[in-house]
């Protein structure tokens, strides 16, 4: 018998690869992945969460402004982002500064865009990741419509949009869903479903008994998967992606993957968590981490050793400190760009109006503008 | 007992709890819903202490849902209910826009008077906090715009209780926008009991013979420095704090102008289809023989809300709002 693929899983039956303790569970199969893309899969992990150490530490000493933090859900960016392919397209919320740096935008950008500097949200060419959605599930359709841009195109490319917990409530996932079943478009819509919409809890976000159950009602797949296990991640992700390509006989091309995780920290730096919630459960969550279980899990395979995770930990840092301080050398943006790129062509009332902004820093400079 | 009337010292958004406090205490139809207004106290603590005082079906914990957020507000206030729904950032009211304009304006209108919708739809507005993308637009003249609603934005937080407590027992929708630049301000004394502040009423905030300047919300207190700061260069400005934006109180405005002959008007919206273009044409309606100078208009440029690094040069200050006036007087 041909085994189901994990796709045709029953959404309550959580695919999971690694155990708590980072060994391979009974009846898994560990992905096909090179011993230095495993260790390449850990030396992301660990660069997210080091980065989002230092990203809330700028926050807190006044060197960035407000910051949503991912740990705990480093494992669902990673594991998802390596099973792209190159031509692949990502449609971000704004929690996914991990997924982003491993498609190739980098961290020095986020560190930008949360630094309130209009050069971080400037997409580089080569990079296939849409602009960040701040407001709520708005980014689903999108990736929807690019994947039906895709389809129409002939193209090979599948589109995959992340979004949270909170997000399944928007009438954007409804519509985006709905359209992506309809029109059968190579997208995979993952959810990273961190158990808390700020101070909401999962449960009392829907009386649905899962979110990857909510597939149902579009007709195509849905499933549920141990976000905090980037091995299984990457597996689900990965076939569901070869699915959105080539859908077997029969089968639609989109999935709903439910990535089970916990955001170990507030939504963002604005949030505090102790209000709603207890740190018994945080600690609880905290047995899940992904990155000592990849550790392990890479350890009995042999592939990483003591001195091993002491070079990519100094690496690491050293990448972090790298875009902390590129972000930090990189000059304020000129007020002159509050006009940039309104238009393809500036319409005379803006010409008009950055003269007057000209005029006025003119008159009476900067600092008495903003004393 | 005294009956001395007592007062507490509170910030804005303190007064905006405690006028939520007051309505929830003395009517018992009346309800806060939304994201994160129960159990967290709302993410600017605008309900703190109200679901531990009311309960979890007078303080609802919403899904994330804007359009469900003031949908079922809608039938809940059809049903005879008073709901009072926060939208947590303006940004973020769009999901819930085609509620807002397509029924909560017009309910009353459309079922020739047998439906109405006595709901305060509640939020945040406004730059100046270093916020992220998405959270610090005004975009008051989109409600303005709407027949059927009232929009309402307090500056000082003794208003902020007077007038939403107004706004809750209104028989007709309001649209509550709350200044969050100036959440914590400063403090000022309000009254501990109830109390409502007429919607449809503007306040002078400084008597002037020379020039007016007509503003609201988080404008109030720039324009205010300016007009201190003009004095000194003998230059007496009148300053008009809206705090009602519909129905507009033209009749303050009308008089303020006919006095001075000359005015400014300052918002953070940007200036095409803002609202200083609706009072100005008021003006002209109204008093055309009094004006001795175009009215200045100081305000956001028309461009999107930028990212805060350059947020200080998207928002009128001081030094812009004083070249606008003295514009206005010099001409």
């Amino acid at each position: 018998m041909v085994p189901l693929s994990v796709l045709q899983r029953d959404p309550d039956d959580r695919v999971q690869i690694l155990d708590e303790d980072g060994g391979v569970v009974d009846g898994a199969t560990v992905p096909d992945l090179a011993d230095d893309e495993f260790v390449e899969m850990y030396r992301y992990l660990k660069l997210g969460r080091h980065f989002d150490q230092r990203a809330v530490s700028l926050q807190r000493q006044g060197r960035m402004g407000t910051y949503p933090p991912m740990a705990g859900q480093e494992a669902s960016q990673v594991g998802s982002a390596m099973a792209l392919s190159a031509g692949d397209w990502t449609f971000p919320s704004y929690r996914e500064h991990l997924a982003l740096a491993v498609r190739g935008w980098s961290l020095a950008d986020d560190l930008l865009y949360w630094m309130g500097n209009e050069a971080g949200n400037a997409p580089p060419e080569d990079v296939k990741v849409f602009s960040m959605a701040v407001p709520i599930a708005t980014q689903i359709p999108h990736a929807t419509g690019a994947a039906w841009a895709a389809k129409l195109r002939g193209e090979d490319t599948v589109v995959l949009t992340y979004f949270g917990d909170g997000a399944t409530s928007e009438g954007d996932f409804h519509e985006g869903l709905n359209f992506a079943g309809v029109f059968d478009v190579p997208a995979v819509f993952f959810c990273n479903n961190n158990q808390w919409a700020i101070s909401l809890p999962r449960e009392r976000q829907t009386a649905s008994a899962t979110l990857a159950g909510k597939a149902d009602a579009y007709g195509f797949d849905g499933v549920q998967v141990d976000g905090m296990d980037p091995l299984a991640v990457y597996q689900v992700t990965q076939e569901a992606v070869a699915k959105a390509r080539d859908p077997p006989e029969g089968d639609l091309r989109p999935t709903l993957v439910e990535a089970v995780q916990y955001r170990f920290g507030a939504h963002t730096t604005a949030d505090d968590p102790s209000v709603y919630r207890e740190d018994e459960e945080v600690e609880r969550w905290k047995d899940k981490d992904p990155i000592p279980r990849l550790e392990g899990f890479l350890r009995e395979r042999g592939v990483l050793d003591d001195e091993l995770v002491v070079r990519i930990e100094e690496s690491v840092s050293e990448e972090v400190a790298n875009a902390i301080e590129t972000a930090e050398s990189t000059e304020r943006p000129s007020p002159e760009e509050l006009f940039a790129n309104v238009y393809a062509e500036m319409p005379q009332r803006l010409e008009q109006q950055l003269q007057y902004l000209r005029d006025l820093r003119e008159r009476h400079g900067d600092e008495e503008l903003f004393q | 007992m005294s009956t001395e009337r007592s007062s507490q010292n509170l910030t804005l958004v303190q007064a905006v709890r405690d006028g939520l406090y007051g309505e929830m205490a003395r009517d018992e139809d009346v309800l806060v819903m939304g994201e994160d207004v129960g159990r967290n106290g709302g993410v600017f603590r605008a309900t703190q202490g109200l679901y531990e005082e009311f309960g979890a079906d007078r303080v609802v914990d919403t899904p994330l849902a804007e359009s469900g957020i003031v949908g079922t507000a809608i039938g809940m206030a059809a049903y005879g209910l008073r709901p009072v729904p926060e939208l947590q950032f303006a940004g973020f009211m769009y999901p819930g826009f085609d509620q807002i304009v397509s029924h909560a304006a017009r309910l009353r209108t459309r079922s020739r008077g047998r439906y109405t919708c006595p709901i305060t739809i509640r939020a945040p507005y406004g730059g100046g906090i270093r916020a992220p993308e998405h959270h610090s637009e005004s975009k008051e003249a989109f409600y303005t715009h709407e027949p059927g609603l009232q929009v309402v934005v307090p500056s000082t937080p003794s208003d902020a209780k007077g007038l939403l407590a107004a706004a809750i027992r209104d028989p007709d929708p309001v649209v509550f926008l709350e200044p969050k630049l100036i959440y914590r301000a400063f403090r000022e004394a309000v009254p501990e009991e109830s109390y409502t502040t007429e919607l449809g009423t503007a306040e002078r905030r400084r008597e002037g013979e020379d020039v007016s300047v007509f503003t609201w919300g988080a404008m109030v207190r720039p324009t205010m420095e300016a007009a201190e700061e003009l004095a000194d260069e003998g230059v007496d400005v009148e300053v008009v704090d809206l705090r009602t934006l519909k129905p507009m109180d033209t009749d303050a405005v009308v008089a303020s102008f006919e006095k001075t002959g000359r005015a400014a008007v300052v918002h953070e919206a940007p200036k095409t289809g803002g609202l200083a273009g609706e009072i100005i044409a008021t003006i002209q309606e109204e008093s055309l023989l009094y004006q001795k100078a175009p009215i200045a208009r100081v305000t956001g440029f028309d461009v999107p809300f930028p990212l805060y690094a350059l947020e200080d040069y998207y928002l009128p200050e001081t030094a812009r709002i004083k070249d606008g006036i003295t514009d206005a007087v010099e001409f």
